[in-house]
């Protein structure tokens, strides 16, 4: 089928005039109409404004135009960044009839490099939660297996990439909402350093942690969808300004001679020893690419998870208090201010919500702010440090992605519980570094991800490990037997 | 550190959330657990470590102070869940 391709195929298949860029939209958009009544990756599907952009699309290719790599080629986004008229719930019923005035950057980005939008993505309300159970929508299925959860909280954005309604997505990360979910589907997905993407227009839910970064099928599609998103943003004054390369150079099949550092920390207790198999075969692989392989500690790692949920509900305690129903979004109906805004956010937050708000709302309260907040900002240091220390010793740590496959949905109830499955992304988060998440191998039919993190804006390190590993090996080329049955 | 009931309820006015008499006994449940797990925090010296708020270090952003048109009013009240006149309208106060 025409669609089942990597951007680099599509792309030529527009120059080559095989097939036209509305043929291409409407291919996808047909696709997606069959295939999202089982994955429900789609919150919002804009087939109009895509077809208008791919016929304008189409003309620039009759009159003779070159076409940039993501010219004509279709995408989604989660929904949490912002698109101008097109609505942006993040999920919640809260922002269920909201229609931003403005674009993201990433938006912006990506329609000037002439990406066509097909849609808007399904995820945990406001990119709280692991599974994507938490949309105040509905759940988003794992098209390996529609019984089980695809991660979150870019469930949407991994999901459809992973069931090939469309070949790249954008997802946010903020504990490892990329690379977990990538992760539950076999896709590839990378969250970029802290800065090196705008957040210009992602709806905040921890600012000092959240970022955007690319799910696609394969790690060079990756490069080439990061090459347009990445880079400074003077809207946003957490963009670094650094000299963005050209993602694509780093792509070779040699990784001789790369330091590759196996933290012992995320091989200890609470590791399915099936997915550590897999992750040591991957390991393996490394070693006989002529890598130079090493057992290493992060000594701080396990204090990661509950500096996380201090930092991380404080920051969504405080950008959450926003939502009153006064300028947008949902509004309950009552007699006076005080009433209004308890009852809106009463019934426009789902649980997952309210929990984290509670939580951020105590650890910065008077008498409680040194004990846990600053506590946990303390903590932060000691495991950026311990980053600090490895990168002074290896170019690239790996580790697995999450420390099983994609659960049952409803399998878990206890919050702690489906917080643990963020144990080896977050640190991450907390350090600010880029990491991606790669197929390494299947577990009893369900896809398993290896991690791979690099220092501070070495992205194209992070990129020349994945790509040889997956030109080494077929897991990324493996679909889901849902595919075969809706084509 | 326990918290109470009581607690549980300030913080949820604090926080401007309604919550009913199942969610109240709920959070206090789920907090104290979650609490109770980051007390682990403590077992860290950390008295000569300083906080660290972004792991990337931030610039100041300067732009030139030029007067610039905002965006409209109408664009921005057609999101209101309720305007009137160019206002947002809002339940009585006073």
């Amino acid at each position: 089928m025409t669609i089942f391709k990597s951007l680099e195929e599509l792309h030529h298949m527009l120059v080559q005039k095989e097939i036209s860029c509305v043929e291409l939209t409407r291919a996808y958009l047909d696709y997606v109409d069959s295939a999202d009544c089982w994955v429900k990756a789609f919150l919002t599907v804009t087939a109009d404004s895509a077809l208008t952009k791919a016929t304008e699309i189409d003309k620039k290719i009759t009159a003779g135009e070159s076409l940039g790599p993501l010219e004509g080629l279709p995408m989604a986004l989660k929904d949490n960044m912002c698109t101008e008229g097109i609505p942006t719930t993040c999920g919640s019923r809260i922002l269920e009839n909201f229609n931003p005035p403005y674009n993201a950057t990433v938006t912006e980005r990506l329609n000037a490099a002439g990406a066509v939008l097909v849609g808007k993505l399904n995820m945990d309300e406001f990119a709280m939660g692991s599974s994507t159970e938490n949309s105040g929508y509905y759940p988003t299925a794992n098209p390996w297996h529609l019984d089980r959860v695809p991660g979150g909280s870019s469930g949407g954005s991994a999901a459809c990439v992973a069931a090939r309604e469309v070949p790249f997505a954008l997802g946010s990360d903020t504990g490892g909402s990329i690379r977990q979910p990538a992760a539950f589907c076999g896709v590839v997905g990378l969250k970029p350093t802290y800065g090196a993407v705008s957040r210009y227009g992602l709806v905040a839910f921890a600012s000092s942690l959240d970022q955007i970064g690319p799910l696609t099928t394969n790690v060079k599609d990756n490069a080439l969808v990061l090459n347009t998103i990445a880079g400074h943003d003077p809207k946003d004054s957490t963009s670094v300004p650094f000299v963005k390369p050209d993602y694509t150079q780093f792509l070779e099949k040699n990784v001789k001679g790369l330091k590759i550092g196996i933290p012992d920390e995320y091989f200890a207790s609470g590791l399915n020893p099936d997915v550590a198999e897999v992750i040591q075969k991957a390991i393996r692989t490394f070693e006989s690419l002529g890598a130079e392989v090493e057992r290493c500690s992060l000594p701080h790692t396990e204090y990661a998870m509950p500096a996380y949920y201090i930092i991380a509900p404080a920051e969504c305690s405080s950008n959450l208090a926003r939502y009153d129903g006064v300028r947008y979004g949902y509004r309950a109906e009552a007699d006076d201010m005080s009433e209004m805004f308890k009852k809106t956010r009463e019934k426009g937050f789902g649980q997952e919500v309210k929990r984290r708000i509670m939580l951020g709302t105590y650890a910065l309260s008077s008498g409680y702010y040194d004990a846990y907040y600053l506590k946990a900002q303390k903590v932060r240091t000691l495991i950026k440090q311990d980053f600090d220390r490895a990168f002074a010793k290896y170019d690239v740590l790996l580790s697995p992605t999450a420390p099983t496959t994609a659960y049952k949905i409803g399998e878990k109830s206890d919050p702690l519980a489906m917080y643990m499955g963020d144990v080896y992304t977050i640190p991450v988060n907390l350090a600010g570094l880029p990491a991606i998440s790669v197929p390494a191998g299947f577990v009893d039919g369900m896809p398993v991800g290896m991690q791979l993190i690099s220092k501070h804006f070495d992205e194209g390190t992070l990129y020349k490990a994945a790509y040889a590993f997956e030109q080494n090996t077929e897991y990324h080329l493996q679909m889901p037997a849902l595919l075969k049955e809706v084509r | 550190m326990k918290l109470s009931r009581e607690e549980v309820e300030h913080v949820a006015l604090l926080a401007r959330l309604q919550l009913s008499e199942e969610e109240v006994e709920l959070y206090t449940e789920q907090l104290n657990s979650i609490l109770g797990y980051a007390e682990m925090l403590q077992k860290l010296e950390t008295d000569q470590v300083f906080p660290t708020a972004h792991a990337v270090q931030l610039f100041n952003v300067l732009r030139e102070d030029e007067v610039k048109p905002s965006m409209s009013r109408d664009k921005i009240l057609k999101n209101a869940p309720d305007e009137d006149d160019g206002f947002f309208r809002v339940p009585k106060i006073v």
